[in-house]
């Protein structure tokens, strides 16, 4: 990847502030093609209002944020595929439906935009497709099930299957991993890194878990205010403080050890 | 010993202790019947078991002496008629008010006191109006429920609306789907056990406006029935016929829940044990 390519996200002095409450602020940043950045910071800092900034669920209150140079949608569209903590599968649906629901609302047959459904011949190309997808996640024998049958880490695959169905630029993942078992959320991590590498994705990862985002990450933002004022905290913003390039795969002590150094002021 | 609050019955001890009560109140019943008629033969208040049998001949299996008709299954029809309309309306009109006002805030802003006035106005105070307005016939019979319950399914609705997860509809929108495809798909297959739910709790009432409405103006019914033999102190009709309008209304709550649980099996899984 050079650095000649125009980044896939460009923030441009990004603000945000409710009221004379500032969240971010002056937020310069870019991200290229197939970056994967983990985003940590102590909690109110601003992270989940920057991915709701990158989501489209809320919108800046300066600056701007480009997708591929342009603006982003001020609602969530196909272009971002989210995954949450929790409640980001449809528990009315099997796995199948789950990860068939986005081929179904995309078609433009006449089916498709007036009952959001596929029939015949679409309805078996999505199918296969679907299937493929959800072996690759690993729940290949589960399509049938719904989401109450499964455990929290097939949830969470499921939810992947479905974020990856539509082919997002951007896929983004809030905590993704917070509710899991240590060992479960090892085998998480090998299938988010094997699916990233092989589908040149390109992820933005909010994590409270510091090694995580290092195992994982290419980049590791560190979100954090610069500027305090004792008597108005709210004043000022938070903004990246740390943009800490990674070789994945393997922690780096020495960049784990100068972050640990910092991280009490910002916790 | 364990605690009482840990001891649970067994599944026989639970059926025994969950038919005492009828026993007991049915022997109560026959001993205070039995000690009236020695008294006095011709007492109309407890009717005797044989008297309540001829009753039931007479109302179901012979014709009606002055219409030919069998009664009770004529009013048995007529009501479940009526009843089986104005539910059937109400959930309908229900479901897609409630959906589109949760969904929807252009037309939850105009619909929502409006709803919430409505289900303040007693039905039963309207009636007059619903008799002058729509006659005495059927038509105003199935609009008092119709007003008396749908209120209360758009609420049960439109809550049921609101409390899904924000995530899921913002998933549903990153996975491309438009305001009606989403609504199609994610919003109203997860409101539909709720409004059998919604229609369950209602029913209760559905039959008081039914009864109220048959017992001011009709000309068959179940609670026409029951108001025309109060004036002969007709015990050995009246308490069959309520006994029949409750066999009915278990019979409907049963087979809705039954349905439901058919129909929508990731719903009562994920709510677990708790369907009683």
């Amino acid at each position: 990847m050079t650095k000649t390519e125009p980044p896939i996200i460009q923030i441009n002095n990004l603000w945000k502030e409710y009221g004379d409450n500032v969240v971010l602020e002056r937020v310069n940043l870019s991200v290229q093609a197939g970056e994967f950045v983990s985003i940590v910071g102590a909690s109110g800092c601003g992270k989940t209002t920057f991915l709701n900034l990158l989501l489209g669920i809320e919108q800046p209150s300066q600056g701007e944020i480009l997708l591929d140079g342009e603006p982003l949608d001020p609602e969530p569209s196909v272009e971002r595929g989210i995954v949450f903590q929790k409640y980001s599968v449809f528990p009315h649906m099997t796995a199948l439906e789950n990860v068939m629901l986005g081929q179904e609302f995309s078609e433009s047959s006449l089916s498709s935009r007036l009952l959001g459904r596929l029939f015949g011949s679409a309805r078996r190309a999505a199918k296969a497709e679907v299937l493929d997808i959800l072996e690759k996640v690993g729940l290949g024998p589960a399509a049938d099930k719904y989401p109450s049958e499964l455990s929290g880490g097939m949830q969470q695959r499921l939810a992947i299957a479905q974020a990856l169905i539509r082919k997002p630029r951007i896929l983004l993942l809030d905590e993704p991993f917070g509710a899991l078992d240590p060992g479960i959320r090892k085998d998480m991590h090998k299938l988010t890194h094997s699916l990233w590498e092989e589908q040149k994705l390109t992820v933005f990862m909010i994590t409270h878990d510091l090694s995580e985002g290092f195992e994982l990450g290419s980049r590791l933002w560190v979100f954090d205010k610069t500027r305090h004022d004792q008597q108005a905290p709210e004043r000022f913003g938070a903004n990246v403080t740390f943009d800490i390039p990674l070789s994945t795969g393997q922690e780096n002590p020495e960049q784990l050890a100068k972050l640990q150094a910092v991280k009490p002021s910002a916790a | 010993m364990t605690r009482l609050i840990n001891r649970q019955p067994s599944r026989y001890s639970r059926l025994v202790l969950g038919l005492l009560p009828f026993i007991i109140l049915f022997v109560i019943y026959l001993v205070t019947s039995d000690a009236r008629l020695a008294e006095n033969p011709s007492d109309k208040l407890l009717p005797s078991m044989g008297s309540f049998a001829d009753a039931i001949i007479r109302m179901g299996f012979e014709p009606s002496k002055r219409t030919g008709e069998y009664l009770l299954w004529q009013d048995t029809f007529a009501s479940l008629q009526r009843l089986g309309i104005a539910v059937g309306l109400s959930a309908m009109i229900g479901l897609v008010i409630g959906v589109f006002n949760g969904m929807i805030p252009y037309i939850r802003s105009p619909l929502s006191p409006l709803v919430t006035a409505l289900s303040l106005i007693p039905p039963m105070a309207i009636l007059p109006i619903l008799f002058i307005t729509f006659g005495l016939g059927e038509l105003s019979k199935v609009v008092l429920i119709v007003i008396g319950i749908t209120p209360v399914i758009i609420r049960d609705i439109q809550l049921r609306t609101d409390a899904l997860p924000s995530e899921q509809l913002i998933k549903a929108q990153t996975l491309g789907g438009n305001s009606w495809q989403i609504i199609l798909r994610v919003v109203l297959p997860q409101t539909m056990p709720r409004l059998i739910d919604a229609v369950r709790l209602t029913l209760g009432s559905a039959w008081l406006f039914l009864i109220a409405a048959e017992a001011i103006a009709a000309t068959e019914g179940l609670g026409y029935r029951i108001f025309l033999v109060r004036r002969y102190l007709a015990m050995d009709v009246i308490l069959p016929y309520v006994f029949w309008i409750t066999t009915l209304a278990f019979a409907m709550d049963w087979s809705l829940k039954r349905i439901s649980i058919l129909a929508f099996p990731w719903y009562h899984s994920a709510q677990g044990a708790r369907n009683d």
